[in-house]
């Protein structure tokens, strides 16, 4: 955000807006679960956010992000779902598709079709990009 | 048929009713269900055995029974469970996560007090990663009657409290739980500090030297408090790093991070010279050995004229012990030191302070880069690429919509090209075509090599040409030229690179990053070893008499400044100019890549040159200072004008490790060999420096060691450590021997752990198997016992009728 101004037009506003998960962080973090967040709720996703947090709570809370129907599993469908807002829809159905199964056999530690928690922790531990990319600076 | 066993588990009964659809959120129905399971089946069992004998004695065998058979029934085929198996599976300790704080905390609970325990940090092994409450710790550890929320808590709170400070707050940090929670928790496990109630208790008022004591720590705390948080807000460029990552990501930011840690390199390094030889010789200053010429502004440019006899050079500094002015009456006494004076001896001071300032450098650098190492690299980071590029690629820095769009189609390339990988796998070429492809890529590299080959060449040809014709006093501009030479061959090779990799056409673009690195960075180490090899052997020769070292200086001097002002012409001709034309002249609207990897090669060149040059001009670390400062300056304006994010993936984390690995081994150790071979086989000059009269300079320590050895017994361990550890070579075979057995046997323990790794996925994989089976045999019951529910209906309405018949017909 800038430091210079205080009332933001609200092209600016839509210019800070373009985060494809937006909604869904704000359903995780807020304690309703319907997206408003009171003042806690948003010092809870900056803490999240921010560099100093550890590794597991930024895994368990990208998890909750990326469960779409919040069945505490990622199943096909949320998998096809993040795949379609990462790329603003333009893969073919049949390359999402491809690309959901290939998650699914890369990251699926017990084979019954989707990832839990442990399986995606365990992905996450792999991937030393995450800690740099699952944070918001201030 | 045997009485089934029961398992009694103590876990109290569902308080609800049985037959209600419930929903994840209810905590109270967790654990429960399994006994009830176990319950329901042993009386099923029982049941449908009666039925049986039941409907042999009325109607004969009815037909086998449903088959006890069950077929694992893959994932694929969403089979329809039933209520009840719905109802167990949601209560499963797996569904409930997050739903249910209560069992988040009996979590924690657990593990603080393993924790406490155990007395130190536990093995990595043995953390428990999930936050998967367990059944089985939720027996052993607490109470079998059921805990009220705040009574988990208090449990935990008490826990918390026998832990010391900093893993009570590693545990609070790592806590999924929101922050007014862990702050409760924090605060009532804070609370309990024995000696802060100490004296109130005693007087009962707090008495007059405690009220100040408490005052002044009370001050400290929040000095220190507002000390902390002015340093983070006062962290450098805080603001621009933002607005670099959130505009192009953490790609283009990592250049941005790598020139601050050059930054901290060199002011690190600039620290020991500055302390313990700019300043002491400036206090000492020599005699000037004539009229220092005027300044014009060409001093800036060439490092000589007027700049030549100053503290910035080597040749300023004396070889004498300074601070003890000695004029001996006769020949042969000693002088008798003053009382209050701290003899300094400046050849002494000099070699130490470059050997620390190294050193200190070294093991900051092998730390960093260790670390950096450890944090990028897992075991099994190769595999499973298409699951992190689709959860951890999504970089959550970035805010403006231009660049969140442009991420996104980034994504969907990546997405592509790795699909597009796959199939090629699948498919694999034919024998023409990858000879095709060997025939290229051979030819490729020819022509990459044959360049630098030629690179180099032409730098050697220059640099004896420049030697054949000396410079007199009044043309310092020819000196000049060989660092223009070796700045234009340097801009101009990585274009002919580029091209050549288009032409050669990788299908995995990573690969081509780091083939292009390793081409760029080839060339540059082959130019600066034929410079250090026309500095300490051909220049040294040619400039017998004179001061080789204050030149060596200067040359390298030079080098920086000429490289600095052609980044600058590079920014504005390759990214200005650039832009203008293809956004004038050829109507495109892609603006042009900021390249990282040229730019970073830059930054580890300047500062190779910087390590090269310390020892023959200690200020030149102040000189790349300022350089880096204001190419962050330049390099940060022409990125927000002119470029864009490149649109090739770029693994942040794995660069940056690279980028210190490169900046470790070619670069420093180059630099680390060239100072040892300066130190310890070439005479210095005997005009100008501190080790003028000696053979080497290392010669000056040995001088040092025998004066300390005839000086007498009382230190003598000196001269014992020198002569049985550094001069001697046993001990270094020693201890490269050790080395390698620890890098051996850390091998085998990586061997191994993959070994334990792959057994632990197969036992993965059988769980889910047992799993699956477990479900599929739970709704084959369930599916029975209300077959059974419905046949036995109908047999009521049946029977009266059935009786009927049977009364009818007797």
């Amino acid at each position: 955000m800038g430091n210079k101004q205080t009332i933001f037009t609200h092209e600016q506003l839509e210019a800070y807006q373009d985060n494809p998960f937006r909604q869904r962080i704000a359903q995780v973090f807020s304690q309703a679960g319907d997206g408003h967040m009171t003042l806690d709720d948003f010092l809870d996703m900056f803490s999240v956010m921010s560099e100093m947090a550890p590794r597991d709570l930024k895994a368990y809370y990208a998890f909750k992000i990326y469960d779409f129907n919040d069945d505490d599993y990622i199943c096909a469908g949320d998998l096809e779902q993040t795949v379609t807002k990462l790329t603003r829809g333009e893969l073919s159905a049949e390359e999402v598709s491809l690309v959901c199964e290939k998650v699914l056999d890369e990251a699926d530690g017990d084979h019954d079709g989707r990832l839990s928690l442990e399986d995606f922790q365990n992905m996450i531990l792999r991937a030393p990009d995450f800690l740099s990319t699952f944070h918001i600076r201030i | 048929m045997a009485q089934p066993r029961v398992l009694v588990l103590d876990v109290p009964e569902p308080p609800g009713d049985q037959d209600q659809e419930p929903s994840p959120y209810e905590e109270s129905e967790v654990h429960d269900s399994f006994h009830q399971l176990i319950q329901e089946q042993s009386q099923l069992a029982a049941q449908e055995e009666l039925e049986l004998q039941q409907r042999q004695l009325v109607a004969g065998a009815l037909g086998p029974p449903g088959s006890g058979h069950q077929t694992l029934v893959g994932p694929g085929g969403a089979p329809v469970h039933s209520t009840a198996t719905l109802r167990i599976l949601a209560s499963m300790p797996s569904r409930t996560i997050g739903r249910s704080r209560g069992a988040i905390i009996s979590q924690y609970y657990n593990r603080t007090v393993k924790l406490r325990r155990r007395g130190s940090r536990p093995l990595l092994g043995n953390v428990m990663r999930s936050a998967r409450p367990s059944l089985r710790l939720y027996d052993l550890e607490l109470d079998p009657a059921t805990l009220e929320e705040d009574e988990k808590r208090s449990l935990l709170v008490k826990e918390l409290q026998g832990l010391s400070v900093a893993q009570r707050d590693h545990m609070l940090r790592g806590m999924p739980l929101n922050l007014a929670e862990k702050r409760c928790l924090r605060e009532k496990s804070q609370v309990q500090r024995g000696k802060w109630r100490g004296p109130q208790d005693r007087a009962g008022v707090f008495s007059c030297c405690s009220r100040l004591r408490y005052a002044c720590i009370l001050a400290l705390h929040s000095l220190g408090l507002a000390v902390l948080s002015g340093l983070h807000a006062a962290r450098p460029w805080r603001y621009a790093l933002k607005q670099i990552g959130g505009q192009f990501g953490s790609s283009v930011l990592s250049y941005f991070l790598f020139l601050k840690t050059l930054l901290a390199f060199n002011a690190l390094l600039l620290l020991p010279p500055l302390a313990f030889l700019v300043g002491v010789q400036a206090a000492f200053p020599p005699e000037p050995p004539g009229p220092a010429p005027a300044f014009t502004g060409l001093e800036l440019l060439t490092g000589g004229g007027c700049f030549t006899h100053t503290v910035m050079y080597y040749g300023y500094y004396s070889n004498t012990t300074l601070n003890q002015p000695c004029v001996p009456p006769r020949h042969g006494d000693q002088c008798s030191p003053r009382a209050s004076s701290l003899p300094y001896s400046m050849p002494l001071a000099y070699l130490f302070t470059m050997g620390a300032a190294f050193f200190i450098t070294c093991i900051t650098l092998v730390y960093s880069m260790s670390h950096a190492f450890g944090e990028s690299y897992r075991v099994g980071s190769t595999k499973g690429v298409h699951a992190i590029t689709v959860f951890c690629s999504w970089d959550y820095k970035v805010t403006e919509k231009r660049a969140s769009r442009l991420q996104q189609d980034n994504l969907r390339t990546q997405l592509k090209e790795l699909l597009a990988e796959w199939q090629l796998h699948r498919s694999p070429r034919s024998l023409c075509g990858r000879l095709r492809r060997v025939a290229t890529l051979g030819l490729a590299w020819l022509l990459c090599l044959g360049t630098m080959l030629g690179c180099s060449v032409a730098v050697f040809v220059f640099s004896e040409v420049m030697i054949q014709s000396p410079v007199s006093a009044g043309q310092e501009v020819r000196l000049l030229a060989l660092p223009l030479v070796v700045s234009l061959l340097n801009l101009g090779a990585p274009y002919l690179f580029r091209g050549l990799a288009a032409l050669e056409g990788h299908e995995s673009p990573g690969l081509e990053v780091y083939v292009a690195i390793c081409r760029n960075l080839i060339l540059k180490m082959a130019i600066l070893g034929i410079l250090c090899y026309h500095w300490l052997g051909r220049r040294v020769a040619t400039l017998q008499g004179q001061c080789w070292e204050d030149f060596v200086g200067q040359e390298l001097y030079r080098f920086l400044v000429m490289d600095f002002l052609f980044a600058l012409l590079d920014t504005l001709f390759g990214e200005l100019v650039w832009r203008l034309i293809s956004e004038r002249k050829l109507k495109r609207r892609r603006k042009p890549e900021f390249d990282i990897a040229r730019n970073v090669l830059d930054l580890i060149y300047g500062q190779t040159l910087t390590w090269l040059g310390v020892l023959f001009s200690p200020l030149l670390p102040a000189v790349q200072v300022l350089r880096l400062l204001l190419l962050f300056l330049v390099k940060k304006a022409s990125l927000m004008a002119n470029c864009q994010a490149p649109r090739r993936p770029w693994l942040a984390s794995h660069m940056s490790t690279v980028f210190l690995t490169l900046l470790c081994f070619p670069s420093f150790l180059g630099a680390a060999i060239f100072l040892c071979y300066a130190v310890w086989q070439v005479k210095p000059s005997s005009t100008c420096g501190p080790f003028r009269t000696l053979d080497t300079m290392y010669e000056a320590g040995r001088v040092w060691v025998r004066h300390l050895e005839r000086a007498g017994p009382g230190a003598s361990w000196v001269p014992w450590l020198h002569r049985y550890l550094v001069e001697s070579t046993f001990f270094l075979f020693l201890a490269s021997a050790l080395l390698l057995a620890i890098i051996y046997l850390n091998i085998q323990v990586v061997k191994g752990q993959r070994k334990v790794i792959s057994l632990l996925k197969e036992q993965i994989r059988n769980e889910g198997e047992d799993k699956i089976f477990l479900i599929n045999r739970l709704h084959s019951i369930y599916e029975r016992k209300e077959r059974s529910r419905a046949g036995r209906n109908e047999e009521a309405t049946m029977s009266p009728a059935l009786h009927a018949d049977r009364r009818d017909t007797w």
